[in-house]
Formats: C-alpha cells, structure tokens, sequence
C-alpha cells in the first residue's frame, strides 16, 4: 500500500514536471547556435547534401566509431553465447513446417531487391535520408526473409566474417588517412568533394558508409543466424 | 491534420505499449512492441526526422521483433507468474 502511493506521488510529481514544460514550450521559430554553424557551413565545408549525414559520419565520426564498436560487440557476445548449442548433436534431421504460398512467393520476388534497396541507401547516404546503418538493417532484414522461408538456409560464415572484419578495419583506415592526409580522424576531405549532389561527392563519406552498411548488414545478419540455430 | 494524426498515432503506440506489458502471450506481447516501433516511425515521418524513422522501422519493427521471437521460440511461450 505505501509501495503503491509512493509510486503514485513520483508519478504525479512528474506528471506536474513534464506538464509544466509542456505549457512553457514554444516551437523554435529559426535554428540557434552550433545547428546554424552546420547548416550554413557545411555544404562548403563537407559537400555533402544530406547535412545528418555530415553530421553523423564526419563532425561526429568518433560517436559513430563507438556506435559500431558497440554493434560489434553485441553481435560477439550473442555469438559466444549462442555458439555453445551448436555442438550438441543435432537429433536427426529436424522436419520443418513449409513456408505459406505468400511468405514463399513474396520472398522469391521481393528479397533481391530488398537488398538492392539496402545498397542503394548506404551508397546514397549523402544524398538522401538514410546511411549505413540503415541500409545494413534492411539487408539484414532481406536475409530474415531467407531464413524463414527457407529454414535450412545457411550463409557463408568465412565470407561473412571475412567480410565484416575488413569493413571495420577499413572503416578505421579511412579514418586514419583522414587524420594523415586532412585535417583530422575520420576527415572526409582527403578525397576531393566532387560536384556538390553527385554520387561520387562529399569525399571520403560514401567510402565510409559503404563500410558501415556492410558491417552492420553482416552483423545484424550474423545475430539473426545465431538465433536461428 | 497533422496534430490529430499525430495525437492519433500517439494514443495508438500508448494502446499497443500497454497491450505488450499485460499481454499473456509472449509472441503477442512481441508483436505488440513491434507496433509501437511502427507507430513511431510513421510519427518520425510526419516530424520531418525520415532517417530516424528509416532506422526505427528497420530494427525496431524489424529485426527486434524478428529476434524477440526467436528468442521466444527458444524458450517457452507463456509468461510464467512470480509472486
């Protein structure tokens, strides 16, 4: 009982909180101070259109460093706890119920652009809404398809790792030729801005990006098989 | 418009949050959360945020209700009481 009303004044207390900034607030009528500096700065700075972008893989470059160290993480540990199933011996041959008609036939028809799709947003990054990481989770959403239209669907394991190894450490690379070859760690400049909204434009970003998508689309598609399993 | 399909949106993610938290069964109560993702991607939209919205409807919706059930699958489907 004193549990409950204890519970009840901080949610009351909060409710008078929030409320009292709620009827305070005011919509921002114009940008103020470092959102000004990025939106009026960076298309000559960076050359990138799409200014999340810029701000995400380059002004802010170590954050998504740490982000995609964090992934990695995840997907390690779901690895190194999943992994000790596998050896088990599998109970004969596990019968599986078929996939529906729709699931089947909209997976056939629809997978191989889901991951064109995929593609298509991290290379586009700088141009429109969407990155790396978005891309990554719909390739990876691509690959779920696979696996529940076919469950005995395996994917290569030395290719995937192979793979999202060399993106990460590319990845760092082309943040270590940025602080070589231009101003600093994860600097897009080393590579010429290009003609501002082409693809190939904004530098190093669409390298970076590229890298980021296919590390994060292996990742997302390696927890998704070790779930599976 | 935009505020009542805004407040529309709202009170269905409210609805479907609370369906996830009392729901009985788990892969209800996941597919409950996979809806509040949806919702709130859509309102991304409508707030001019698409690169947030791209990334909620992607592993929100997505991948985590994807591996919410597999991880439901691998264990058992009820929810089991403690008192």
């Amino acid at each position: 009982m004193i549990k409950r009303a204890l519970a009840l004044t901080v949610a009351l207390l909060l409710v008078w909180m929030m409320f009292d900034m709620l009827i305070n607030w005011n919509a921002p009528k114009d940008l103020s101070g470092v959102a000004r500096e990025y939106v009026e700065k960076e298309p000559h700075q960076l050359g990138a259109v799409n200014v999340v972008t810029a701000i995400v893989v380059t002004y802010r470059g170590f954050d998504t460093l740490g982000e995609v160290t964090v992934l990695f993480l995840a997907a390690t540990g779901v690895a190194v706890l999943l992994s000790r199933r596998k050896k088990e011996p599998k109970p004969g041959k596990k019968k599986y119920r078929p996939a529906s008609e729709f699931l089947n036939t909209g997976t056939h028809l629809l997978s191989p652009f889901i991951v064109m799709f995929g593609a298509y947003i991290f290379l586009n990054g700088h141009l429109s809404p969407g990155g790396g990481f978005q891309g990554g989770a719909v390739i990876a959403s691509g690959v779920l398809f696979l696996f529940l239209v076919f469950p005995n669907f395996k994917l290569n394991h030395l290719a995937l790792n192979w793979l999202e190894s060399t993106a990460g450490a590319s990845y760092v690379l082309v943040g270590i030729l940025g602080l070589l070859l231009a101003a600093g760690f994860l600097d897009n400049r080393f590579l010429p801005l290009g003609h501002y909204g082409a693809l190939l434009s904004a530098g190093a970003i669409p390298v970076i990006y590229t890298f980021i998508g296919l590390k994060v689309g292996t990742e997302l598609s390696g927890i998704l098989e070790n779930l599976k399993n | 418009m935009t505020e009542i399909l805004l407040i529309l949106l709202g009170i269905g993610m409210v609805g479907a949050a609370i369906m996830a938290v009392h729901l009985k069964n788990l892969v209800a109560a996941a597919v409950a959360g996979g809806i509040v993702s949806l919702f709130a991607s859509v309102v991304y939209v409508v707030l001019a945020a698409p690169d947030v919205a791209m990334t909620e409807a992607a592993i929100g919706a997505g991948l985590s209700t994807a591996i919410f059930l597999y991880a439901i699958k691998k264990t058992r489907e009820q929810e089991v009481e403690h008192d």
